[in-house]
Formats: structure tokens, sequence, C-alpha cells
């Protein structure tokens, strides 16, 4: 058991959902207890969905933990199949469904006899994998079964598309920033002359994964997800895949010639010049390069920043500051626990020292101990910068809603080098305002003196009616305060009680 | 009694598959109204990422709660239950201090039949701090009843006797204990009210967690009828738990609290004061009628009272005449808020609800149905257990004003057209006694506001295929 309030990675189950959901006409039929849903909760209040989340619960409750789920699981799925029609189902097990070892799949193969779209069990198991690593596999088990299919009919076409074309592997719902970074890719990839075969998951229909190997190439811009499907159509198909993720002025340059290294070796020459493509973008239109060089840069010299997150965006950061931008990297860190060599290997060099962990509070300790100017994390970092007064900011999931902005605000890719720049340097100049504020005694007197309406005092607080008035919330109190009394005063209560203080909230004039 | 109102409401049962937060959620509230506490819920990831997502902002304020995560050890036994709670327990002791622990126990400790009842007494007496035990599990229960099942573990904690437990305070050396008897002795004023009012009825304990500033207010409003409450279920403190035994009457204020009311009942032998619930004015006139009528009182300018309210809500039942509501139902306010929005002169569709319990609700369901009479109205139907599913399709149908909806729903609903609310802030905002009934209309009239001042703009309608 291990005491806990706050997680980074969530269950393994919303992995697996947030692979179905991001398919179009994909449902996933939870095996779970009442309440277990609250995916849909959240597809829907962060990325404002517009549509209802294809996700519903086969509810587990006494009945099923007596005798079993029987017919139930069967029924639900057929049932989804009439009302939805989806071209697939996927029965998701959760942490519940995973000890009562219930015979899942046989209850998939039933379903899938019946029903018109095609039904798997995703792979998962709960007590091993977190949500990435879960997405990661349900991802790769899902290609799998659509290629093995094709495969098996014969429809399969391997046929390389008569210009270069790639596949992006592994952009999701409820990522971080991952609508931007996707137009942000297909730009990037338009602009060297290379087509989009597929985007997967977001927005791909199943029905045209059998077409994925057609693709030169596939992309995985982040670590944590699309990798194992990468490998997967490189051994079955051989499919040569780019994964460094291009973020930050340095590493775009290296994906884009991963990308040219690929292209020739299949003896395309292509009519735009790499590398001139490369710096004219990176001289002129990107803006990261020339900040890197101006005087605002120049005064972020030396300082020094926290850098914590998933594998991807935290070692990219910690580049980016370190070797871009020239800021002191006191700890890099990551979350992603199951992929700690790669993070360590990547941010060799650029950072004092390496802090692996899922626990929050060893995050919170290290970054009171470092007493850095900045952080650059989670939602987690940006509460903990909160409490010890150092700005943050917020670099990866997991994130609340502000980190679904409606503006375009990519992270990777050329713009995405410019949101970055724009991020760094104002997460440091509040952090100098703020130091300077302190230094000088402020704008204006830190305490707040309730403005009341009334300057002479013919007003008297009984005791009860002061109480009360204190359990009232501080932001809404002097509201309340003044209300009451102008009420008051209006009745000519000389002394105000709690009964006054009602009375005056029910009086109508707020 | 309820036979008879099941012939007149129409109750259906769906198939269950409706959206819900799950019960473990009570210990979002209630970690903040029993100050002392400590809520350790005993459950998985799933919680956990629930709880964090759920609660959003009060994570990151130092929460009296946490989850003891379950691993693959414990969930194979490979770990000793006991000892890893008591670890646990004894570093929450060391950090936090709590006057009480409660576990919750979750949909996991009850499949793998952790013995969280029977350990609990041994472990409170291994390290000296109090150990409540509430299976507050998404395989029993729905939201709100999370919270029925905490109150329903504190009734045996409630001591039964006043006289006994100030003896046992005294040969209790504890010394937190005993500051508290101090504080009594320091306090005499208070007493002495206290004991001239108890004599003129038999005591009167209210069960629910609310608010401090409404429980102040409901109290206040039973004391202008010469009703005294002599104490709450839960109380602020731990330590200040109501004395229950078979002279006491008890009486609900919220209509998910059946187990609550059941074990008090059953346990305690109290006498339960079955009462509409002081949601809206007419709830809370209906209430306080009734325990007045129960003690013999009759109340005075209750009406003048009712209808002073009502004159106040004037310009918000302007707004909600004649509109319609659905309730999709999650976590079983909706009778009550039904019954008061019919009064305001909606008409309600449907009142989907996770659990009714017709006997607790009883005189609710008899109230909603004298509106349904008094205004006209037809009876609506409750909707037990409902199926999301088919209740979008009936909302498409009917295409009401209002959907009372949870989070899943409804940004969907918007997209297509229909105004929502968010069911949970009913849960989470103040909306029991006269002063409040403000409150419950500004909630519901909040997209008919939005509505109002959108007017004039035609996009309604944002899904591309309708």
């Amino acid at each position: 058991m291990k005491l806990a309030y706050w997680m980074y990675a969530g269950p393994a189950h919303i992995g697996t959902l947030r692979v179905a959901s991001s398919f179009k006409n994909v449902h996933a039929i939870m095996h779970a207890p009442l309440g277990d849903d609250y995916f849909n909760v959240m597809r829907s209040m962060l990325e404002r969905e517009r549509d209802f989340t294809p996700v519903t619960a086969s509810i587990v409750d006494r009945h099923v933990l007596a005798r079993g789920s029987q017919e139930k699981v069967v029924e639900n799925i057929t049932r989804k199949d009439k009302q939805e029609k989806p071209d697939l189902i996927i029965l998701t097990p959760t942490c519940t469904s995973s000890i009562l070892q219930e015979d899942l799949q046989n209850f998939v193969n039933r379903a899938a006899s019946e029903s018109k779209s095609d039904v798997i069990l995703a792979d998962v198991n709960h007590y091993r994998v977190n949500e990435l690593q879960a997405a990661d596999r349900t991802l790769e088990q899902i290609i799998r079964f659509y290629l093995k299919k094709a495969q098996k009919s014969g429809t399969l076409d391997c046929t390389k598309t008569e210009k270069p074309s790639a596949n992006i592997l592994g952009i999701f719902t409820l990522g971080f920033h991952n609508q931007h970074d996707s137009r942000e890719l297909k730009r990037l990839l338009n602009d060297l002359g290379i087509q989009i075969n597929q985007i997967i998951p977001e927005g791909g229909s199943i029905l045209n994964l059998h077409n994925l190997v057609k693709a030169w190439l596939n992309l995985v811009p982040y670590r944590e997800i699309g990798l194992i499907t990468a490998n997967y159509l490189k051994k079955e198909f051989n499919m040569p895949y780019v994964s460094i993720t291009p973020m930050g002025v340095v590493d775009t340059a290296e994906c884009i010639r991963e990308i040219d290294v690929i292209l020739k070796n299949n003896n395309y020459t292509s009519n735009v010049n790499f590398e001139q493509y490369i710096d004219h973008q990176t001289r002129f239109v990107s803006q990261a390069a020339w900040f890197s060089r101006s005087i605002d840069c120049q005064n972020l010299t030396g300082k020094k920043a926290v850098v914590f997150g998933d594998a991807t965006h935290a070692a990219s950061m910690t580049k980016i500051l370190a070797r871009e931008m020239g800021i002191r990297v006191s700890c890099a860190g990551t979350y992603c626990k199951h992929d700690a060599d790669w993070f360590r290997e990547q941010v060799q060099g650029f950072c004092d020292q390496v802090l692996i962990t899922d626990d929050h509070t060893q995050v919170g300790d290290m970054i009171a101990q470092i007493e850095p100017s900045a952080i650059f994390g989670t939602q987690m970092e940006r509460h903990i910068g909160k409490r010890l007064d150092i700005p943050c900011g917020v670099i990866s999931a997991p994130v609340h809603i502000q980190n679904f902005p409606l503006g375009y605000r990519p992270f990777l890719g050329y713009e995405g080098t410019n949101q970055i720049a724009d991020l760094v340097y104002n997460s440091f100049t509040l952090g100098m305002e703020d130091h300077l504020l302190e230094i000088f005694g402020g704008h204006d007197t830190k305490q707040v003196i309730t403005k009341s309406l009334s300057t002479d005092s013919d007003l008297n607080w009984a005791p009860d009616g002061l109480a009360e008035l204190n359990k009232i919330p501080g932001f809404v109190r002097g509201k309340i305060k003044r209300n009451t009394e102008k009420f008051a005063r209006e009745k000519n209560i000389n002394e105000i009680t709690v009964e006054v203080m009602y009375a005056a909230k029910e009086a109508v004039e707020t | 009694m309820c036979k008879v109102e099941s012939e007149n409401i129409t109750f259906e049962c769906e198939t269950g598959n409706y959206h819900t937060f799950c019960p473990i959620s009570c210990v979002a509230w209630l970690y903040q109204k029993i100050e002392d506490s400590f809520f350790l819920v005993i459950g998985t990831k799933t919680c956990g990422y629930f709880l964090q997502n759920a609660l959003g902002v009060m994570i990151f304020a130092e929460p009296r709660y946490a989850m003891a995560e379950l691993e693959e050890p414990d969930i194979s036994a490979q770990l000793n239950d006991y000892k890893e709670l008591k670890r646990l327990c004894l570093q929450i002791k060391q950090d936090r201090n709590p006057s009480v622990i409660i576990w919750i126990g979750t949909c996991t400790t009850e499949i793998i039949k952790m013995d969280l009842e029977g350990m609990a007494p041994r472990l409170e007496s291994e390290i000296d701090i109090p150990i409540v035990v509430a299976r507050a599990n998404g395989l029993d229960y729905a939201f709100t009843q999370g919270e029925d099942t905490v109150l329903a573990a504190l009734v045996h904690r409630c001591p039964e006797m006043k006289q006994k437990t100030r003896n046992d305070f005294k040969g209790d050396s504890s010394a937190d204990q005993r500051q508290n008897s101090i504080i009594s002795v320091f306090s005499p004023k208070k007493h002495s009210k206290k004991e001239c009012v108890v004599e003129s009825h038999p005591p009167l304990v209210l069960f629910g967690s609310l608010p401090s500033t409404v429980t102040t207010q409901l109290t206040l409003e039973l004391e202008k009828q010469g009703v005294h409450v002599s104490g709450w279920l839960p109380a602020q403190r731990y330590a200040d738990l109501p004395v229950l035994n078979e002279e006491v009457y008890v009486c609900g204020v919220n209509p998910f609290l059946s187990r609550t009311a059941t074990t008090l009942m059953r346990r305690r032998k109290c006498k339960l004061i079955g009462t509409p619930f002081p949601i809206g004015p007419d709830g809370t006139r209906a209430w306080i009628e009734k325990i007045c009528s129960v003690f013999n009182i009759v109340p005075t300018g209750l009406e003048e009272r009712e209808n002073k309210i009502w004159e106040g809500l004037h310009d918000y039942l302007q707004l909600v005449k004649g509109k319609s509501v659905f309730f999709m139902g999650d976590n079983l306010l909706e009778v009550s808020l039904a019954r008061f929005l019919m009064r305001c002169g909606m008409v309600v569709y449907e009142i989907g609800i996770p659990y009714m319990d017709k006997r607790f609700q009883a005189a609710e369901l008899s109230l909603l149905e004298k509106t349904c009479k008094e205004v006209n109205s037809p009876m609506p139907r409750i909707i037990e257990k409902p199926d999301n599913y088919n209740q979008i399709q009936r909302i498409r149908e009917l295409q009401p004003d209002l959907a009372i909806t949870g989070m899943a729903h409804a940004n969907p609903l918007e997209a297509r057209g229909v105004s929502t609310k968010w069911s949970v802030e009913f849960t989470f905002a103040q909306i029991h006694g006269f002063t409040n009934a403000r409150d419950i209309l500004e909630l519901v009239t909040r997209p008919l506001r939005r509505n109002q001042s959108l007017e004039s703009l035609e996009w309604t309608k944002l899904v591309k295929s309708l």
C-alpha cells in the first residue's frame, strides 16, 4: 500500500479509453462499477468536446459480484452495436474487473459473432502499466488487429505512395497540446514536400488502417505513445520511423535530417533542400534562435530552473533551456519511471541532477531545496510553485482545462519554438517583477482594507453575528458585510445579529 | 402509505447505465465538514484518479484525505493488510494527528474481501485513534449515498447518554478529552440555556452534512418556533457527535440519507420524523411544520415567512415560469428539487434518480404529488436507475428548456441546443432553508439567463450532423 493523494499518470484504462475515443466511430465499453466513467467528464470538460464521448460502462454491481457478468457484457456490446453502429468496440477492463478474473475474452468472442462491428478486448494489466503505457499498447493492438485482418483477407496493399508520405503516430485526445502539435507537424511535413498518409489515432478511421503501410515512414512525435506501434510496423512491414521529438530548434532540425536520411535511402531526391529549409526556418521564421541571442535572453543566462514532466516534454525542455537559452537546469526529472534510462541518456550533460519519481512530494522537496527562479513542470509543479512563490510554466500533462487553449499553441515544430520561448521568458520575467516588487515594497499595501459604506460606525456587530461573518469565505465576506450593514441601516437596526444577517440575505436587493 | 403514492406517481426502473460520481467523492465535503477528521480511501489508482480530477483545486490545499493505494502485492495477498494499514495510519497520526480516521472501503476492498470492519477495532486500540469504517463503493452506491454510508457508520460512535459520557471523560486521562470537559465547565451560560429548552420537548437531532452557515440558519429557523436542536450528525468536530438514544427524535435534511435513518432507528431506537426536505421555501415550511407537529407546537408566522420568500424570488420566477425541465438523475436530490421547481411554475418531464427509497422519501413524494395537483401539472415519471442513452433519446424528442445533468453530457447537449445545468452544483451549493431558496434558482436560471444574453446570436446548434 502506498499513501498518496496525487498521481502523475492515470490508471491503465484511461489510456485505452483515450485511444478508443480518439479514433472515429470506435466505442469503448468499460467493465466497471458505477462512477468509473469519469473519463467522459474529463473529455467533455477538458477538451470541451461537443460530441458524446463514445464510452459506456457495463456496470459491475453486487449481482455481478455474486453471479458473474453472465450475459450482461455480451448484451451491452450487442446493444451498443445496434445503437451506434461503431466500426469497432473495445471492451476495456478496469482495476475492478481485472481482479474479478472473469473470462472477458470469452465474452468478446461471443459478442463478436453476434455483432456487425469488430470487438476486441484491450490487453492491459491494471496493476502493471499506467495510462501512457496502456495507451501505447492499445494503439499497437488495434493496428495489429486490422493489419492482420487485411493480410488474412488479402486486401493489404503494401505499395508505397508515389510521392513520399508519412504517418504521424500518437496524436491523442486529452494529450498535452496534441491538437496544435498535429497541425504544426502537418505544416512542417507539407513544407518538406511530404504528404500526410494518416494521423493516428486522433480523427483516424479504423476502416483506413490497412493503408498505413503505404507511407514511406512513420513519425512518432511523443516518446510515450506510438513507439510500440512504430516498432511493430518496422518489424512486420519494414517501415522506418523517426522518433526524435521535433521540439526546440536543434531537435526540430535533427528530426528533419532523419527524415531526409530515410528519403535518401529510398533513392528519393526532394526538390526541397532540407538544409536550406532548416537554416531559413531557424534564422528567420522561428524567432527562438534570434531570441536566444537577444538581450532579453542574455539576462536569463545562468538562472536556475527545474524541469519535471513526462519523458518527452521534460527531456526536450531541459535541452532547450540548457542548450538553446543558456539557462542552468539544476534538476531535470520525469515521472515516466518505465522509461528512466532513455531519459537519463537524453538529459545527460544538460542538467546538474536527474530525478526519476512519481511521488509529487519528492518533487516538491527538491524544488524547495534548489529554490530555482522558475519551474517548468505539470500542474502539480505549478501549485508547488504557487506555495513557494516561484513562477511555473506548464510543459506537460497532467493538465487542467487551461492547458486546452482555444488559440494556436503548439509545442512542436518551428511555431512551437516561438511558443516555448514566450513561455520561458514570461515565467522568468514574472519572477523578476515579483522579486523587484518585494524589494521595493510592492505597488500598494498588501492588505486589502474592506471598503465600508459608512465612515461613522453607528452599527454594532453582535458577537454571534461577527462569528457568523467570520465563517463566510474571505472573498465574499466584504460584500456580505456591506450588504448586511446597508440592510440594517435601512431597517433602523442597531445591532447586527445572525438573524439580521440572514434577513438581509433574504431581502432581495443584493 | 407508499403504496398509495405509487398508484399515482409512476415509478419505472431502467438499466442502470448512467453517469454519476463515485460515492467516495463524499470525502470532498465531509473532510471539510468534520474538521478534525482524516479520510483514508482504500482503493486503487482508479479511485485516486477520480478524486484528483473531480476535486480539482482542493487537492493542492493539503487536504485531510489520502489514498491508501492498493498495489499488486496487496491484491494477491503477498502483503499483510493489517500491517500495511497500520503503517499508513501511524504515518497519518504522526503527520496530522486527527481525532478520527475514516476508512472508505471501495470496490476493490469489497471484491478482495478485505475485512476493514474487523481490522479497525484492533488497530484503533493499537494506535489510539478512533477508526470508522464506511463502505462507500460503486458496486452498491451512487454519489451522495457515500455520505449516507459515512454517517451511518458515525451513528455507532455517538454517545448514548449525556451523563455517562461525561463520567467517562473524567475517568479518562487522555489530554484532549479532559480539555473538552474543561471547556464545557467554562461555558455554563450555553448549558443553562440548553437545559431550560430541553425540558419543553424531547431532544431533536438533525442528520445530514451541511455547511456550518446553513446549519446555523436551519437551527435558528427551528429555534424561532421554540424547537431546540440538541445536535447535528455530523458535528463540526468528531468529539462533538450528538447523544443518541431512544428518547431522541431525529430528522433528515437530505433525501439520500436513508441508510443513516435506518441505522438511527434500528441501532439507537431513535424516533424518525419523516418530512419533506428543507429544500425550497415550500419544503422548508413543510419540514418545520412537521417537526413542530411532532412536538405539539403550533408554528407561528410560517406562512407569512414562506410567502415573503416567494415574493423575494419574483424576478427569478418570471424566468422559469412555464419552462420545462428534465432531470437525468445522479445525486438523489432530484425529487425535492423537482417538487420545488414545479411549485416555481416549471414543468417537470422526467425525474431520473439513482435510487428511490419510497419509505424515507414518503413525505417528500406525497408533497410532490400534492404540488402536482395544486399547480395542476401532470405527474412526472420517476425513473430509477436510468439509462442515459435512452434518456438522451427522450431529451431529443421532448426538447426540454433545461436538462439537469452530469458533466459528461452537459457540453454535448449544449452543442445540440439543449440548455443544461450541472447537477453536481446542487450538491455543493447552499440550497437548504428559506434563506437559500434564491441560490437554487440562481443555479437553475443561469443557463436561461445566459440564453437571454446570447439571444441575438444564432449559433445555438453547434454540431454538424443535425
